[in-house]
């Protein structure tokens, strides 16, 4: 059995995983019962001034009949007394001494409305803060969430407030609505920050009825727009939390969530510089009972690999997460097709003709069977065919020995920006 | 179930298992169906209650050792179930997908995920912290494996006494290699096994070791031992050369090479439960040219599950309904011949199934080269009243809550404990009745412990 726990920035938690602030976290009994099922700490439901929800808030998309591939949301922050709410997390904190409670918060961007409300929860046994600058409707119409969350200036002056206050860790909640989330997580180290959370949702309207015209949802006939988070998400969260973890600028534990599903989505979130995750929509789609596999799946995975802690995977991928320019441009993979597994859907062959680069042909074997093969001189090893094809191995991206050195965009530059100087120097 | 044609050139190739288990892709599609219920039916409908969303769950996310210790955990014989359960009757039967589109293949998937742990070499559970308690299990079948299991978790000293060469009892040698080959039941004794359990073979109680040393020497006894061989048919000819013990004629098939005696020949099998399938199936594969089953009832009556009457049909397997046989007909010492007679239902019996009647002058008789009996199996008499317990008729009585027979030290299940209206010969239920008889001797010897 290998160990689980971790400690983020302080926080520690018996295993990585953690549901993040939204509806499962939304009162003591939840929270509580999804401590008993495993779950190794909670973000609780946002806690601020008690706001009024809609009725319809949420939406799904299914995808080819999957359903719930991506997740959209309309609902605000804790519709609950604040007063309730710490009572609650007082006592779930004192059946669950070894979890950890962390309290989402979200007020006006004011100094004083944050120390006030920093004290109240750290006097009810919170093992940390975690910011709400991610919500991206609703609460950013009032200046809130998103709307502070996406000027890093505010980011940062918040951040400091907090940390004048606070005596447990803060983290940091960023929201993905933003050109370059680095920028905000800089902000949040600025500000003083122990550790950054992302993503929250990103921007979205789920569809629009084709029949009633209405938006979906909608809310008496009008709808707004909503945050998109659940699998469809996961790579846009995942590039984000790998953005900042090779940053040296931001140099703070990272708690990864967006769309993370089951085991193996947090060890890629891990691996890619998390030091834990969080969970909302996978835990909204099946109930709390699926951490039984995340962690069991974990663990053994964890065993299998002879590693001993979950903390030796954090960061461990980021150092292969680089730019564009850092890409050997002369390596070279070309796909090759199985015609003994192939079974002849012909999906590569359209696609890589209609699509990509004329390159598999459809013929026929000695005995007139269809065979398709790849002419290996035009395939430019762009992947898409084994993308499409329905076959486990039934087309292999192989790699060819090259002939020249490895070469960058960047080395390239250089080299060519030194030739030019050497060409101006002889003149 | 897509069965491949009968080879009468290489008779052993027939024994191979017939259905062939999930692709990687066709599991992955199949759990991904699932729709991961919450208190699910299908885990009601399963005797030993396994979480089957979990363990399909774990398979869509790839936690296949999970997987196999979910249904482990659950059935210690979890792998041979799923592929002798009539799962339609059970956990399939009950999938709610049934009234929406079709269930999901819970048994596949279940052989998927353990298969996996199989070819993995995985051991799945380790002995609990010593009691220092023993208790002797006596028979190596399903019933006595599964309590083994629960017991050594528990921390006890289990010693299984188990009277042939190897343990697994009738998953060893009573169903058939093309449903469930030995090596599935082997892995399972070897999961037993490995939590220290002492499984000591070729060592029959009441002849190589008396019941008394049994009674005395252990805290508590667990009486496993199942049935015994097919009963007589109480008619003229039986001693006749080629006429068969089905379980003996099966058990043949499990442990010795696979002959050509059948090539060719004409076989009648007496009775219509799983025993008689299992005897007619295997004789279409060592290539005998028709093979019929005759039973003095109706379909309607007949106690193999739907799954193994189609199974029998598309194997060629011929029935004949409402038809006993009075007189097996011999030429030297072997028969040829078998006198039968035609029957009706009368009245329900004692046991709800309309009884057979013989219709008079409808004598007829059919030419056979060998009949295989198949028609029930007995008991183990005198072993059951060397432990000087209580029985119907060899049918071990027991405190339907606590598995106890009437000597408080001594529980039973399994196949020794049905008949007379009392549970179901089942793999299955063996195996809970297992699990439920290792808790109650545990609520016996450390009566202060929570029970599990
Ligand atoms: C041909 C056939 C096909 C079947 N098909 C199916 C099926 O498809 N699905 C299903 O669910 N069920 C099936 N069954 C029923 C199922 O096999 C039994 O219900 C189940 O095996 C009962 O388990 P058990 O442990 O009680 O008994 P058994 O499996 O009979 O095991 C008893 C064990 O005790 C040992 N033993 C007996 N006497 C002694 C002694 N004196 N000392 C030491 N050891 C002793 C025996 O050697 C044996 O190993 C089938 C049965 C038969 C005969
Ligand atoms: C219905 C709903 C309500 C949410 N409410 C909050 C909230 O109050 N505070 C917050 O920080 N995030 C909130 N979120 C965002 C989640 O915490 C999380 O960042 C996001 O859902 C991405 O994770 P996922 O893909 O696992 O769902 C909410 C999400 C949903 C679906
Ligand atoms: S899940 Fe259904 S029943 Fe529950 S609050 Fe929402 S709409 Fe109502």
């Amino acid at each position: 059995m290998a160990d689980l726990s971790i400690n983020l920035a302080g926080i520690k938690s018996p295993n990585p995983f953690w549901l993040a602030s939204a509806p499962p976290t939304n009162s003591g009994y939840q929270v509580q019962r999804a401590f008993e099922a495993g779950w190794g700490g909670a973000v609780w439901k946002t806690l601020g001034e008690p706001i009024i929800n809609t009725s319809s808030r949420f939406a799904a998309i299914s995808f080819n009949g999957q359903r719930v591939a991506g997740f959209n949301n309309i609902e605000l922050i804790t519709d609950r007394p604040l007063e309730v709410n710490l009572k609650e997390i007082y006592e779930t904190k004192k059946r669950f001494p070894n979890h950890a409670i962390i309290a989402s918060l979200m007020v006006e961007p004011q100094q004083e409305k944050w120390h006030e409300i920093v004290k109240k929860v750290e006097d009810v046994g919170v093992d940390g803060l975690e910011l709400n600058f991610g919500c991206p409707h609703g609460m950013a119409e009032r200046g809130m969430g998103a709307a502070s969350g996406q000027v890093p200036a505010l980011v940062e002056k918040q951040t400091y407030w907090v940390k004048e206050m606070a005596q447990t860790p803060v983290i940091v909640k960023l929201t993905p609505n933003i050109t370059d989330i680095t920028a905000t997580a800089e902000a949040a180290v600025q500000g003083g920050a122990d550790a950054i959370s992302m993503i929250n949702t990103i921007n979205s309207l789920a569809g629009v009825d084709i029949h009633s015209w209405n938006t979906i949802p909608h809310v008496a006939g009008k709808g707004a727009h909503g945050g998109y988070c659940g699998p469809a998400v996961k790579p846009i969260a995942l590039h984000m939390v790998g953005e900042c973890a090779r940053n040296p600028r931001i140099n703070i534990p990272i708690s990864g969530i967006g769309g993370v599903s089951n085991w193996e989505n947090a060890i890629e979130f891990m691996l890619m510089g998390a030091t834990g995750v969080q969970v909302c929509t996978a835990a909204m789609h099946h109930g709390f009972r699926i951490v039984e596999d995340m962690i069991e799946g974990l663990n053994n995975y964890l065993d299998e690999k002879g590693i001993a802690s979950v903390n030796d995977l954090v960061g461990k991928a980021v150092h292969k997460y680089s730019d564009w320019g850092d890409l050997d441009l002369n390596y070279k993979v070309v796909a090759r097709i199985n015609n003994d597994v192939c079974i002849n859907c012909n999906k590569c062959h359209i696609a890589c003709e209609d699509t990509s680069h004329q390159c598999i042909d459809m013929l026929k074997d000695g005995e007139g069977n269809p065979i398709l093969r790849v002419r290996e001189e035009d395939c430019v090893g762009c992947n898409l065919c084994s993308i499409v094809c329905p076959v486990d191995g039934a087309i292999d991206m192989v790699e060819l020995p090259n002939e020249f050195p490895p070469m960058t965009w960047n080395e390239r530059q250089a080299a060519i920006g030194a030739l030019a100087c050497a060409v101006d120097t002889v003149k | 179930m897509s069965l491949k044609s009968i080879s009468y050139e290489d008779l052993s190739s027939n024994f191979d298992e017939v259905e062939a288990g999930l692709s990687n892709r066709e599991a992955l599609e199949e759990a991904n169906r699932c729709l991961y219920c919450y208190d699910a039916p299908c885990i009601q409908a399963c005797p030993t209650g396994i979480d089957i969303p979990t363990f399909i769950k774990k398979i869509a996310s790839g936690n296949l050792k999970g997987s196999a210790k979910t249904i482990m955990s659950a059935n210690p014989v979890g792998a041979s179930c799923s592929r002798v359960c009539p799962t339609e009757e059970l956990c399939e039967g009950a999938c709610v997908l049934n009234h929406a589109t079709k269930p999901i293949m819970i048994g596949n998937l279940q052989r998927y995920a353990t298969d996996w742990a199989m070819k993995n070499e995985q051991l799945l559970f380790t002995a609990g912290e010593k009691l220092g308690k023993s208790v002797a299990i006596v028979g190596g079948g399903p019933a006595g494996l599964s309590a083994a299991r629960e017991l050594a978790l528990l921390g006890y000293d289990v010693t299984i006494f188990e009277a042939e060469e190897k343990a697994g009892g009738l998953n060893t040698y009573g169903i058939v290699s093309f449903r469930l080959p030995k090596a599935v039941s082997y892995w399972e004794v070897e999961q037993v096994k490995s939590l220290d359990v002492e499984i000591r073979t070729n060592t029959r109680v009441g002849q190589d070791i008396s019941v008394k040393e049994i009674v005395d020497c252990y805290d508590a006894v667990l009486l496993a031992i199942g049935m015994a061989h097919v009963p007589s048919l109480g008619i003229p000819g039986e001693e006749l050369a080629g006429v068969y013990d089905a379980i003996e004629f099966v058990k043949e098939t499990k442990t010795k090479p696979i002959t050509d005696t059948l090539l060719g020949k004409k076989v009648a099998v007496i009775g219509a439960g799983n025993t008689a399938i299992d005897a007619a199936t295997c004789s279409v594969r060592l290539g005998a040219e028709n093979v019929k089953i005759l039973y003095r009832r109706t379909l309607e009556e007949m106690t193999a599950y739907d799954f193994e009457y189609e199974f029998a049909k598309q194997d060629g397997v011929e029935f004949r309904w409402l038809t006993a046989p009075t007189k097996l007909i011999g030429e030297k010492d072997k028969v040829v011949g078998i006198e039968c007679m035609k029957m009706e239902l009368g009245e329900p019996g004692e046991d709800g199934r309309r009884r057979p009647i013989p219709v008079e002058g409808s004598e007829f008789t059919l030419e056979v080269d060998a009949v295989i009996k198949a028609i029930g199996q007995s008991r183990y008499l005198d072993l059951i009243e060397a432990f000087e317990i209580s029985h119907d008729g060899g049918v071990v009585t027991i405190d339907s809550e606590t598995f106890q027979t009437t000597n408080a030290k001594i529980f039973a299940c399994g196949d020794v404990i049905f008949g007379k209206g009392q549970g179901e010969a089942m793999v299955v239920s063996a195996a809970q009745q297992g699990k439920q008889s290792a808790y109650s001797i545990h609520q016996l010897l450390v009566p202060t412990m929570e029970t599990v």
